[in-house]
Protein backbone atom coordinates (compact mmCIF):
# COMPACT_ATOMS: atom_id res chain seq x y z
CA UNK A 1 0.00 0.00 0.00
CA UNK A 2 1.22 3.30 -0.75
CA UNK A 3 1.98 5.93 2.03
CA UNK A 4 -0.71 8.68 1.87
CA UNK A 5 1.48 10.63 4.88
CA UNK A 6 4.81 12.70 4.37
CA UNK A 7 7.76 12.01 7.11
CA UNK A 8 10.78 14.43 7.87
CA UNK A 9 13.01 12.71 4.77
CA UNK A 10 9.99 11.44 1.68
CA UNK A 11 6.54 13.13 0.22
CA UNK A 12 3.28 10.83 0.50
CA UNK A 13 1.50 9.73 -1.84
CA UNK A 14 -1.20 13.10 -1.07
CA UNK A 15 1.52 15.26 -1.43
CA UNK A 16 2.76 14.42 -4.67
CA UNK A 17 -0.46 13.79 -6.39
CA UNK A 18 -1.69 17.53 -5.16
CA UNK A 19 1.89 19.11 -6.45
CA UNK A 20 1.89 17.14 -9.96
CA UNK A 21 -2.23 17.81 -10.37
CA UNK A 22 -2.01 21.92 -9.40
CA UNK A 23 1.43 21.58 -11.72
CA UNK A 24 0.45 20.31 -14.75
CA UNK A 25 -3.01 22.89 -14.19
CA UNK A 26 -1.15 26.02 -14.00
CA UNK A 27 1.48 25.37 -16.50
CA UNK A 28 -1.80 24.85 -18.86
CA UNK A 29 -3.95 27.35 -17.51
CA UNK A 30 -1.49 30.01 -18.24
CA UNK A 31 -1.23 29.61 -21.80
CA UNK A 32 -4.86 29.04 -21.84
CA UNK A 33 -5.60 32.93 -20.19
CA UNK A 34 -3.58 34.43 -22.97
CA UNK A 35 -5.44 32.05 -25.48
CA UNK A 36 -8.55 33.72 -24.28
CA UNK A 37 -7.45 37.25 -24.56
CA UNK A 38 -6.50 36.52 -28.69
CA UNK A 39 -10.00 35.03 -29.15
CA UNK A 40 -12.76 37.00 -31.52
CA UNK A 41 -16.41 37.49 -30.18
CA UNK A 42 -17.68 35.25 -32.93
CA UNK A 43 -15.17 32.43 -32.69
CA UNK A 44 -16.89 29.68 -31.66
CA UNK A 45 -14.34 29.13 -28.68
CA UNK A 46 -15.03 32.41 -27.15
CA UNK A 47 -17.89 31.57 -24.54
CA UNK A 48 -16.79 28.06 -24.15
CA UNK A 49 -12.84 28.25 -23.26
CA UNK A 50 -13.16 31.04 -20.70
CA UNK A 51 -15.16 28.68 -18.89
CA UNK A 52 -13.27 25.76 -18.62
CA UNK A 53 -10.74 28.27 -17.28
CA UNK A 54 -12.83 29.74 -15.06
CA UNK A 55 -13.88 26.48 -13.64
CA UNK A 56 -10.45 24.80 -13.50
CA UNK A 57 -9.72 28.08 -11.89
CA UNK A 58 -11.92 27.52 -9.01
CA UNK A 59 -11.31 24.13 -8.55
CA UNK A 60 -7.67 24.59 -8.04
CA UNK A 61 -8.68 27.36 -5.72
CA UNK A 62 -10.56 24.12 -3.60
CA UNK A 63 -7.24 21.85 -4.27
CA UNK A 64 -4.92 25.13 -2.97
CA UNK A 65 -7.18 25.12 0.46
CA UNK A 66 -6.71 21.20 0.89
CA UNK A 67 -2.66 21.42 0.13
CA UNK A 68 -2.73 24.19 2.57
CA UNK A 69 -4.21 22.27 5.33
CA UNK A 70 -2.06 19.00 4.56
CA UNK A 71 1.08 20.87 4.65
CA UNK A 72 0.11 22.69 7.77
CA UNK A 73 -1.21 18.64 9.21
CA UNK A 74 1.72 17.10 8.11
CA UNK A 75 5.51 16.65 8.37
CA UNK A 76 7.65 18.31 6.00
CA UNK A 77 11.02 16.36 4.31
CA UNK A 78 13.92 18.75 5.37
CA UNK A 79 15.51 20.84 2.73
CA UNK A 80 18.19 19.16 0.64
CA UNK A 81 20.68 22.00 0.52
CA UNK A 82 23.79 22.61 2.20
CA UNK A 83 23.78 26.34 3.00
CA UNK A 84 21.49 28.07 5.86
CA UNK A 85 20.78 30.96 3.10
CA UNK A 86 20.27 28.38 0.23
CA UNK A 87 17.61 26.71 2.53
CA UNK A 88 16.03 30.34 3.42
CA UNK A 89 16.02 31.14 -0.14
CA UNK A 90 14.02 28.23 -1.58
CA UNK A 91 11.73 28.36 1.65
CA UNK A 92 11.43 32.18 0.52
CA UNK A 93 10.38 30.83 -3.28
CA UNK A 94 7.75 28.11 -2.18
CA UNK A 95 5.89 30.60 0.13
CA UNK A 96 5.82 33.08 -2.81
CA UNK A 97 4.28 31.02 -5.23
CA UNK A 98 1.95 29.88 -2.57
CA UNK A 99 0.87 33.44 -2.28
CA UNK A 100 1.29 33.79 -5.95
CA UNK A 101 -1.20 31.70 -6.43
CA UNK A 102 -3.70 32.25 -4.02
CA UNK A 103 -3.43 36.10 -5.41
CA UNK A 104 -3.78 34.39 -8.70
CA UNK A 105 -7.12 32.52 -8.03
CA UNK A 106 -8.76 35.43 -6.17
CA UNK A 107 -8.24 37.75 -8.65
CA UNK A 108 -9.44 36.02 -11.15
CA UNK A 109 -12.79 35.17 -9.10
CA UNK A 110 -12.43 38.57 -8.72
CA UNK A 111 -12.73 39.68 -12.06
CA UNK A 112 -15.86 37.82 -13.14
CA UNK A 113 -17.94 38.27 -9.71
CA UNK A 114 -17.41 42.18 -9.90
CA UNK A 115 -20.71 42.30 -11.28
CA UNK A 116 -22.48 40.35 -8.89
CA UNK A 117 -22.30 37.41 -11.36
CA UNK A 118 -21.31 34.36 -9.78
CA UNK A 119 -19.02 31.21 -11.18
CA UNK A 120 -20.41 28.68 -12.65
CA UNK A 121 -17.98 25.11 -12.32
CA UNK A 122 -18.54 23.07 -15.14
CA UNK A 123 -22.15 23.26 -14.93
CA UNK A 124 -21.77 20.98 -11.59
CA UNK A 125 -21.89 23.77 -8.93
CA UNK A 126 -22.16 27.77 -9.11
CA UNK A 127 -19.90 29.89 -6.57
CA UNK A 128 -21.72 33.06 -5.86
CA UNK A 129 -19.99 36.20 -5.86
CA UNK A 130 -19.49 38.67 -2.98
CA UNK A 131 -20.06 42.18 -3.05
CA UNK A 132 -17.69 44.33 -5.69
CA UNK A 133 -15.16 45.41 -3.31
CA UNK A 134 -13.46 48.59 -5.37
CA UNK A 135 -14.91 50.79 -8.17
CA UNK A 136 -13.73 48.81 -11.68
CA UNK A 137 -12.75 45.91 -10.05
CA UNK A 138 -12.52 43.89 -12.96
CA UNK A 139 -10.11 46.29 -14.39
CA UNK A 140 -7.93 46.22 -11.05
CA UNK A 141 -8.29 42.61 -10.94
CA UNK A 142 -7.56 41.94 -14.30
CA UNK A 143 -4.07 44.02 -14.02
CA UNK A 144 -3.49 41.71 -10.65
CA UNK A 145 -4.40 38.38 -12.44
CA UNK A 146 -2.29 38.86 -15.14
CA UNK A 147 1.10 39.89 -12.96
CA UNK A 148 0.67 37.39 -10.35
CA UNK A 149 -0.14 34.76 -12.97
CA UNK A 150 3.17 35.70 -15.03
CA UNK A 151 5.14 36.04 -11.76
CA UNK A 152 4.14 32.59 -10.44
CA UNK A 153 4.88 31.01 -14.20
CA UNK A 154 8.45 32.36 -13.91
CA UNK A 155 8.83 31.15 -10.29
CA UNK A 156 7.58 27.79 -11.70
CA UNK A 157 9.82 27.61 -14.53
CA UNK A 158 12.54 28.88 -11.96
CA UNK A 159 11.39 25.93 -9.76
CA UNK A 160 11.60 23.64 -12.37
CA UNK A 161 15.62 24.17 -13.27
CA UNK A 162 16.55 23.78 -9.67
CA UNK A 163 14.66 20.63 -9.45
CA UNK A 164 17.38 19.65 -12.49
CA UNK A 165 20.15 21.40 -11.01
CA UNK A 166 19.64 18.84 -7.71
CA UNK A 167 19.28 16.06 -9.66
CA UNK A 168 21.88 16.45 -12.33
CA UNK A 169 24.67 18.80 -10.38
CA UNK A 170 23.81 18.10 -6.35
CA UNK A 171 22.71 14.49 -7.79
CA UNK A 172 20.34 15.16 -4.56
CA UNK A 173 17.05 12.98 -4.11
CA UNK A 174 14.75 16.37 -4.34
CA UNK A 175 13.31 15.61 -7.63
CA UNK A 176 12.98 11.79 -7.39
CA UNK A 177 11.46 12.51 -3.74
CA UNK A 178 8.31 14.37 -5.51
CA UNK A 179 8.22 11.66 -8.07
CA UNK A 180 9.15 8.19 -5.77
CA UNK A 181 5.35 6.61 -4.11
CA UNK A 182 6.91 4.89 -1.57
CA UNK A 183 5.54 2.19 0.58
CA UNK A 184 4.17 1.69 3.28
CA UNK A 185 5.88 -1.21 4.73
CA UNK A 186 9.29 -0.25 2.94
CA UNK A 187 9.68 2.86 5.37
CA UNK A 188 12.74 4.77 5.45
CA UNK B 1 -23.50 112.48 -19.25
CA UNK B 2 -26.73 114.02 -21.15
CA UNK B 3 -30.06 111.87 -20.99
CA UNK B 4 -29.59 111.35 -25.26
CA UNK B 5 -26.15 109.61 -24.32
CA UNK B 6 -27.49 107.95 -21.32
CA UNK B 7 -30.10 106.48 -23.71
CA UNK B 8 -27.61 105.02 -25.98
CA UNK B 9 -25.86 103.62 -24.21
CA UNK B 10 -28.21 101.79 -22.12
CA UNK B 11 -30.30 101.14 -25.54
CA UNK B 12 -26.17 99.73 -26.63
CA UNK B 13 -25.78 97.59 -23.31
CA UNK B 14 -29.06 96.23 -23.78
CA UNK B 15 -28.48 95.61 -27.47
CA UNK B 16 -25.05 93.56 -26.32
CA UNK B 17 -26.09 91.88 -23.41
CA UNK B 18 -29.11 90.86 -25.37
CA UNK B 19 -28.33 87.31 -26.20
CA UNK B 20 -26.63 86.58 -22.69
CA UNK B 21 -29.40 87.95 -20.44
CA UNK B 22 -32.23 86.02 -22.18
CA UNK B 23 -29.84 82.67 -22.72
CA UNK B 24 -30.36 80.93 -19.39
CA UNK B 25 -27.50 79.17 -18.21
CA UNK B 26 -27.97 75.57 -16.72
CA UNK B 27 -26.16 72.56 -15.62
CA UNK B 28 -26.78 69.29 -16.24
CA UNK B 29 -28.18 67.63 -13.48
CA UNK B 30 -25.79 64.80 -12.70
CA UNK B 31 -25.73 65.25 -9.51
CA UNK B 32 -29.12 63.80 -8.94
CA UNK B 33 -28.70 61.72 -11.89
CA UNK B 34 -31.36 63.48 -13.37
CA UNK B 35 -29.80 63.26 -16.94
CA UNK B 36 -28.26 59.58 -18.83
CA UNK B 37 -25.93 59.23 -21.65
CA UNK B 38 -27.71 55.46 -22.74
CA UNK B 39 -26.54 53.31 -25.87
CA UNK B 40 -27.92 50.40 -27.72
CA UNK B 41 -25.66 48.01 -29.74
CA UNK B 42 -27.17 45.36 -32.07
CA UNK B 43 -26.37 41.78 -30.82
CA UNK B 44 -25.67 39.24 -33.44
CA UNK B 45 -28.93 40.98 -35.39
CA UNK B 46 -31.27 39.47 -32.43
CA UNK B 47 -31.75 42.20 -29.74
CA UNK B 48 -30.47 45.32 -28.25
CA UNK B 49 -27.74 45.46 -26.01
CA UNK B 50 -27.78 48.12 -23.63
CA UNK B 51 -25.35 50.65 -21.81
CA UNK B 52 -24.78 53.77 -20.49
CA UNK B 53 -22.06 55.75 -19.03
CA UNK B 54 -22.38 56.57 -15.33
CA UNK B 55 -19.85 59.85 -15.09
CA UNK B 56 -20.42 62.94 -16.96
CA UNK B 57 -21.21 66.40 -16.60
CA UNK B 58 -22.20 68.78 -18.98
CA UNK B 59 -23.72 73.03 -19.08
CA UNK B 60 -25.77 74.34 -21.86
CA UNK B 61 -27.92 77.81 -22.19
CA UNK B 62 -31.21 77.59 -23.45
CA UNK B 63 -33.65 80.42 -24.45
CA UNK B 64 -37.39 79.76 -25.20
CA UNK B 65 -37.45 82.98 -27.17
CA UNK B 66 -34.22 82.50 -29.12
CA UNK B 67 -33.82 78.34 -29.29
CA UNK B 68 -30.71 78.67 -32.22
CA UNK B 69 -28.27 80.61 -29.83
CA UNK B 70 -28.78 77.20 -27.82
CA UNK B 71 -25.52 76.10 -26.78
CA UNK B 72 -24.36 72.44 -24.99
CA UNK B 73 -21.05 71.27 -23.62
CA UNK B 74 -20.61 67.48 -22.53
CA UNK B 75 -17.97 65.70 -20.74
CA UNK B 76 -17.95 62.37 -20.64
CA UNK B 77 -15.60 59.66 -18.67
CA UNK B 78 -15.03 56.80 -20.65
CA UNK B 79 -14.01 54.53 -18.10
CA UNK B 80 -17.42 54.87 -16.74
CA UNK B 81 -18.84 52.79 -19.14
CA UNK B 82 -21.62 50.14 -17.80
CA UNK B 83 -23.43 47.44 -19.85
CA UNK B 84 -23.66 45.60 -16.56
CA UNK B 85 -21.60 42.81 -17.07
CA UNK B 86 -18.18 43.41 -15.70
CA UNK B 87 -16.09 41.32 -18.35
CA UNK B 88 -17.69 42.77 -21.15
CA UNK B 89 -17.32 46.27 -19.57
CA UNK B 90 -14.12 45.51 -19.07
CA UNK B 91 -13.54 44.56 -23.14
CA UNK B 92 -15.19 47.91 -24.22
CA UNK B 93 -12.18 50.08 -21.94
CA UNK B 94 -9.60 48.25 -23.44
CA UNK B 95 -7.99 48.94 -26.95
CA UNK B 96 -10.51 46.64 -28.98
CA UNK B 97 -13.14 49.49 -28.61
CA UNK B 98 -12.68 52.47 -26.34
CA UNK B 99 -9.12 52.42 -25.11
CA UNK B 100 -9.96 54.68 -22.05
CA UNK B 101 -6.30 54.45 -20.51
CA UNK B 102 -5.75 56.59 -23.85
CA UNK B 103 -8.57 58.49 -24.05
CA UNK B 104 -10.09 58.65 -20.99
CA UNK B 105 -12.88 61.65 -22.08
CA UNK B 106 -15.19 61.79 -24.95
CA UNK B 107 -16.67 64.88 -25.68
CA UNK B 108 -19.32 66.71 -27.25
CA UNK B 109 -19.48 70.42 -28.45
CA UNK B 110 -22.54 71.84 -30.06
CA UNK B 111 -21.78 74.27 -33.51
CA UNK B 112 -26.03 75.39 -34.22
CA UNK B 113 -29.44 74.17 -33.42
CA UNK B 114 -32.38 74.46 -35.27
CA UNK B 115 -36.09 74.10 -34.31
CA UNK B 116 -38.56 72.01 -36.49
CA UNK B 117 -42.46 73.68 -36.38
CA UNK B 118 -43.37 70.51 -34.08
CA UNK B 119 -40.82 71.47 -31.41
CA UNK B 120 -38.34 69.24 -31.98
CA UNK B 121 -34.79 69.94 -33.00
CA UNK B 122 -31.64 69.28 -34.52
CA UNK B 123 -28.45 70.05 -32.26
CA UNK B 124 -25.11 69.92 -34.47
CA UNK B 125 -22.18 69.34 -32.76
CA UNK B 126 -18.77 68.06 -32.28
CA UNK B 127 -18.32 64.81 -30.82
CA UNK B 128 -14.88 63.70 -29.93
CA UNK B 129 -14.69 60.20 -29.13
CA UNK B 130 -10.82 58.05 -29.05
CA UNK B 131 -9.11 61.17 -29.72
CA UNK B 132 -11.04 61.64 -33.49
CA UNK B 133 -13.49 64.47 -33.25
CA UNK B 134 -16.46 64.18 -36.51
CA UNK B 135 -20.00 66.07 -36.65
CA UNK B 136 -22.94 64.67 -35.61
CA UNK B 137 -26.39 65.72 -35.09
CA UNK B 138 -28.41 65.27 -32.08
CA UNK B 139 -32.64 64.90 -32.59
CA UNK B 140 -33.69 66.85 -29.57
CA UNK B 141 -37.01 66.67 -28.13
CA UNK B 142 -38.38 69.16 -25.34
CA UNK B 143 -39.84 68.03 -22.59
CA UNK B 144 -40.48 70.70 -20.33
CA UNK B 145 -39.34 73.72 -18.20
CA UNK B 146 -40.21 75.24 -15.22
CA UNK B 147 -40.24 75.86 -11.84
CA UNK B 148 -39.33 72.75 -9.23
CA UNK B 149 -40.32 72.85 -6.14
CA UNK B 150 -37.24 73.44 -4.01
CA UNK B 151 -36.62 76.98 -5.46
CA UNK B 152 -34.78 76.08 -8.33
CA UNK B 153 -35.53 76.43 -12.32
CA UNK B 154 -35.23 73.11 -14.77
CA UNK B 155 -35.58 72.40 -18.27
CA UNK B 156 -34.83 69.25 -19.52
CA UNK B 157 -34.74 67.53 -22.96
CA UNK B 158 -34.63 63.81 -25.01
CA UNK B 159 -32.00 63.42 -27.89
CA UNK B 160 -31.37 60.41 -30.15
CA UNK B 161 -28.08 60.20 -32.08
CA UNK B 162 -26.04 57.66 -33.76
CA UNK B 163 -22.47 56.61 -35.52
CA UNK B 164 -20.39 54.25 -37.25
CA UNK B 165 -18.03 52.84 -34.60
CA UNK B 166 -15.33 52.42 -37.30
CA UNK B 167 -15.90 56.27 -38.12
CA UNK B 168 -14.32 56.90 -34.61
CA UNK B 169 -11.27 54.91 -35.04
CA UNK B 170 -12.92 52.11 -32.82
CA UNK B 171 -10.96 49.18 -34.17
CA UNK B 172 -13.02 45.81 -33.15
CA UNK B 173 -15.66 45.02 -36.00
CA UNK B 174 -18.99 43.26 -34.61
CA UNK B 175 -20.26 42.59 -38.27
CA UNK B 176 -22.79 44.22 -39.70
CA UNK B 177 -25.94 44.12 -37.64
CA UNK B 178 -23.82 45.44 -34.78
CA UNK B 179 -21.54 48.84 -36.32
CA UNK B 180 -23.59 51.31 -35.37
CA UNK B 181 -23.49 52.63 -31.74
CA UNK B 182 -27.36 54.77 -31.07
CA UNK B 183 -27.09 57.03 -28.73
CA UNK B 184 -30.41 57.57 -26.10
CA UNK B 185 -29.96 61.24 -24.22
CA UNK B 186 -32.08 62.27 -21.36
CA UNK B 187 -31.03 65.96 -19.95
CA UNK B 188 -32.13 68.00 -16.95
CA UNK B 189 -30.28 71.15 -16.38
CA UNK B 190 -31.07 73.43 -13.23
CA UNK B 191 -30.70 76.92 -14.33
CA UNK B 192 -28.08 79.38 -12.56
Amino acid sequence: MPALTNNHSRYGLVAISLHWLMALAIIGMYPLGLYIETLDYYDSAYRTVPHWHKSIGILLLCLLVVRWLWKIASPQPTILAPSALQRRAIKLVHASMYLLMLVAMLSGYFISTADGRGIEVFNWFEVPALPALIEHQEDVAGEIHYWATTLLISLAALHMFAAFKHHFINRDKTLVRMLEIRRVNNEH
Amino acid sequence: MSIKSLLAATLMTGVVAAPTLQAADYVIDTKGAHASINFSVNHLGYSWLKGRFNQFEGVFSYDEANPSASKVSVTIDTRSVDSNHAERDKHIRNDDFLDVDEYPTARFESTSFSLNDDGTGQLQGNFTLRGITKPITIDVTKIGEGKDPWGGYRAGFSGTAEFKMKDFGIPKYLGPASETVYLNLNVEGVRQ
